[in-house]
């Protein structure tokens, strides 16, 4: 069984985001960057998946390969992947160049399509362009099913196929029974993903890199959407704080939101 | 391509979604800049009932798949039979909503169709041809988190989007409109693959934190699961949904479906209540697009204020109660 997981590099959380002056881009300068947490999902079922099997069936031959498409430093993720447990990395340099969501789902399909893949772990979304569109998009040039935004990943006994459990509104939750291939999309709650140790880093460096260059399997599909106006969010008009004993601030806060903003 | 703008309508128990009627009225008004009409698609087992809802809100035809293989959701037959549509309608725009559905589903029916696609847009408008580059829908949605906002323009013959809830003013229906309804026979897979098994009900009735236009969210301030009764107790008031921090979640005070922030959901509402949550960046993240924002904690140095637009200092286990009856007088008004 051949499983794939493709991640994104993004910066951290706590980054502070700046707009370039002319609003075209985001400053890169001073970014720390991270694997996607997301995709840290991913990875993480990627791994557990790989030592259920292997519990059963410790001859079993399966192999799991972490895949991501960006600049050099998205070898430093793929790293993190490899000093998870991921077994080789495949790095897909972009060429300096912005790919949008449907040209990165067609590299990532072509690479994917040499590989032959049963299983491919996506993240939701990656939390820098939060497009939630390059795993669908994947799946449809793969031709494979697939479940997103999903919370509960059971390999059915004979590994051949999974049920898949899906987060929908309102606390709801789709049960889907699939077999393999498979392109999935990772939500929090699916599992807690493990750190590094650092035996695993050391071994991480020992682990197969393969590169690639994005160009060879763009072909000529040009973007379809292109991100302009770069801005920073509204300032919010300052608020208003409210005075006096809990009665009145209460009795006001009700009046405000009634006869001021009308939400109420 | 045309003019004419297509909308995907979700619908439950035979009514159409808030949030379709919504994405509706939003489209009526782009469509009378692009001189163009508007035509919505109703997919399911039974949609007849759900599809007279629609003309109401500007819809001029209604194009209905039906048939056992829709009872249930599932990505591959859906947008096999959206393809069915947009071939036979031939809109210039294909629009949707960020749903559970709408996330699984248009982006994949983009890739099908070749289309640019722009995710959980905050608004749509219209541009000039030749004003921006390539065509004429521009959206405008968060990126970072909300940190940044951008407009996506579109190079593609037809131009895809979803939006998120409580984005857009619903129209008052216009009674007595009639649409057209065209059934579309989609022939596509008979045997699907990966079906869904098996739907588990959440709480009845409970609408999604993702299209509630009024939250309520307790933060780790609340202390145990008990105490959300009092913010459930004012959520019945005033017809919110009650939302939570990642501290109260990881505490146990309440389920991961209902956080909000950077690992939880993205909500937009109209009416945010923050009762004790201190504000972190990754709270924000999930909140900040809400239209008005009330915080009420007992740190008047909590970040939360910052954002807010109505400020409480004080202690939420006073405050709560006493506003829930506050409520209570304004709407008995
Ligand atoms: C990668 C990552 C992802 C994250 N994702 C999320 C996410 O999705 N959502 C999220 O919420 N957080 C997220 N966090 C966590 C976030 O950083 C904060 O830790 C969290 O939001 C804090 O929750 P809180 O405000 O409830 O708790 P605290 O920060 O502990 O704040 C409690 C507040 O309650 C006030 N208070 C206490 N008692 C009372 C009282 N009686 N009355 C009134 N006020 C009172 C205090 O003054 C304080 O401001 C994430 C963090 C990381 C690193
Ligand atoms: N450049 C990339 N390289 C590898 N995987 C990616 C890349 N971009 C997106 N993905 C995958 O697609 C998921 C959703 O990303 P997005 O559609 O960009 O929000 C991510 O969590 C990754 O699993």
């Amino acid at each position: 069984m051949k499983i794939a997981v493709l991640i994104k590099q993004v910066p951290d959380t706590e980054s502070k985001i700046r707009v370039k002056s002319d609003g075209s881009g985001i400053e890169e300068t001073d970014v720390k960057y991270i694997v996607n947490p997301y995709c840290e999902y991913a990875i993480e079922e990627a791994i557990r998946t790989k030592e259920k099997i292997k519990a059963g069936e410790p001859e079993a031959p399966v192999a799991t390969v972490v895949i991501s498409l960006g600049p050099d430093r998205a070898l430093e993720a793929l790293r993190t992947a490899l000093a998870m447990g991921i077994d080789k990395a495949i790095h897909i340099d972009s060429e300096g160049k912005i790919f949008d969501g449907f040209q990165t789902a067609k590299i990532l399909a072509g690479v994917l399509k040499a590989g032959a893949f049963d299983l491919i772990f996506c993240g939701k979304q990656a939390i820098d362009d939060d497009n939630s569109q390059v795993a669908q998009m994947t799946a449809e040039f793969l031709d494979f099913p697939q479940v997103m935004i999903i919370q509960k990943f059971d390999l059915t006994p004979d590994s051949k196929g999974a049920l898949v459990t899906r987060q929908v509104g309102g606390g709801a939750r789709e049960i889907y029974e699939a077999v393999f291939p498979l392109i999935l999309g990772c939500e929090k709650g699916l599992n807690t993903p493990r750190y590094a140790s650092l035996p695993g880093i050391m071994k991480a460096k020992t682990k197969p890199v393969e590169k690639l260059k994005a160009s060879a399997f763009l072909g000529d599909t040009g973007p379809l959407t292109q991100f302009i106006h770069y801005q920073l969010p509204p300032e919010r008009a300052a608020g208003k704080k409210l005075d006096g004993e809990a009665p009145q601030q209460a009795h006001e806060l009700a009046r405000l939101l009634r006869e001021e903003a009308k939400v109420i | 391509m045309s003019n004419d703008i297509l909308v995907l309508a979700e619908h439950q128990d035979n009514k159409v979604k808030k949030i379709s009627l919504e994405l509706l009225s939003k489209a009526t008004g782009l469509a009378s800049q692009t001189g163009g009409s508007v035509s919505a698609v109703l997919i399911g087992s039974d949609v007849e009932g759900a599809a007279r809802q629609l003309a109401p809100y500007g819809a001029k035809k209604v194009y209905l798949v039906s048939g056992a293989s829709f009872e249930k959701y599932n990505t591959i037959a859906y947008s096999q039979a959206m393809a069915a549509v947009v071939e036979r309608a031939k809109p210039g725009i294909v629009l949707g909503t960020a749903s559970p559905m709408g996330k699984d589903l248009i982006p994949r029916l983009a890739a099908k169709l070749k289309a640019g696609f722009a995710s959980e847009c905050t608004d749509l408008r219209i541009e000039p041809a030749g004003s921006v580059p390539g065509g004429k829908l521009v959206g405008h949605r968060p990126i970072y988190s909300g940190k940044v906002f951008v407009d996506v323009v579109f190079n593609s013959a037809v131009q895809m989007a979803t939006t998120r809830a409580n984005s857009f003013p619903t129209k008052s229906p216009q009674e007595g409109a009639n649409a057209e309804l065209v059934k579309v026979d989609v022939g596509g897979e008979t045997t699907l693959r990966c079906p869904m098994k098996q739907m588990e009900k959440g709480e009845t009735g409970k609408v999604d934190l993702t299209e509630a236009e009024v939250i309520i969210s307790g933060g780790r301030a609340l202390g145990n699961t008990e105490n959300f009764k009092i913010l459930r107790e004012m959520a019945d008031v005033i017809g919110a949904t009650v939302g939570a921090s990642r501290a109260a979640v990881d505490s146990g005070y309440a389920p991961h479906d209902i956080q909000v922030g950077q690992t939880g959901k993205v909500v937009n509402p109209k009416l945010y209540i923050a009762c004790g949550i201190s504000g972190a960046i990754q709270h924000l993240a999930g909140m900040r697009t809400s239209k008005v924002i009330v915080a009420i904690n007992k740190d008047p140095e909590a970040p939360i204020f910052q954002k807010a637009d109505y400020g409480v200092v004080g202690d939420l286990f006073t405050v709560v109660p006493l506003l829930t009856q506050e409520f209570k007088k304004v709407l008995a008004e």
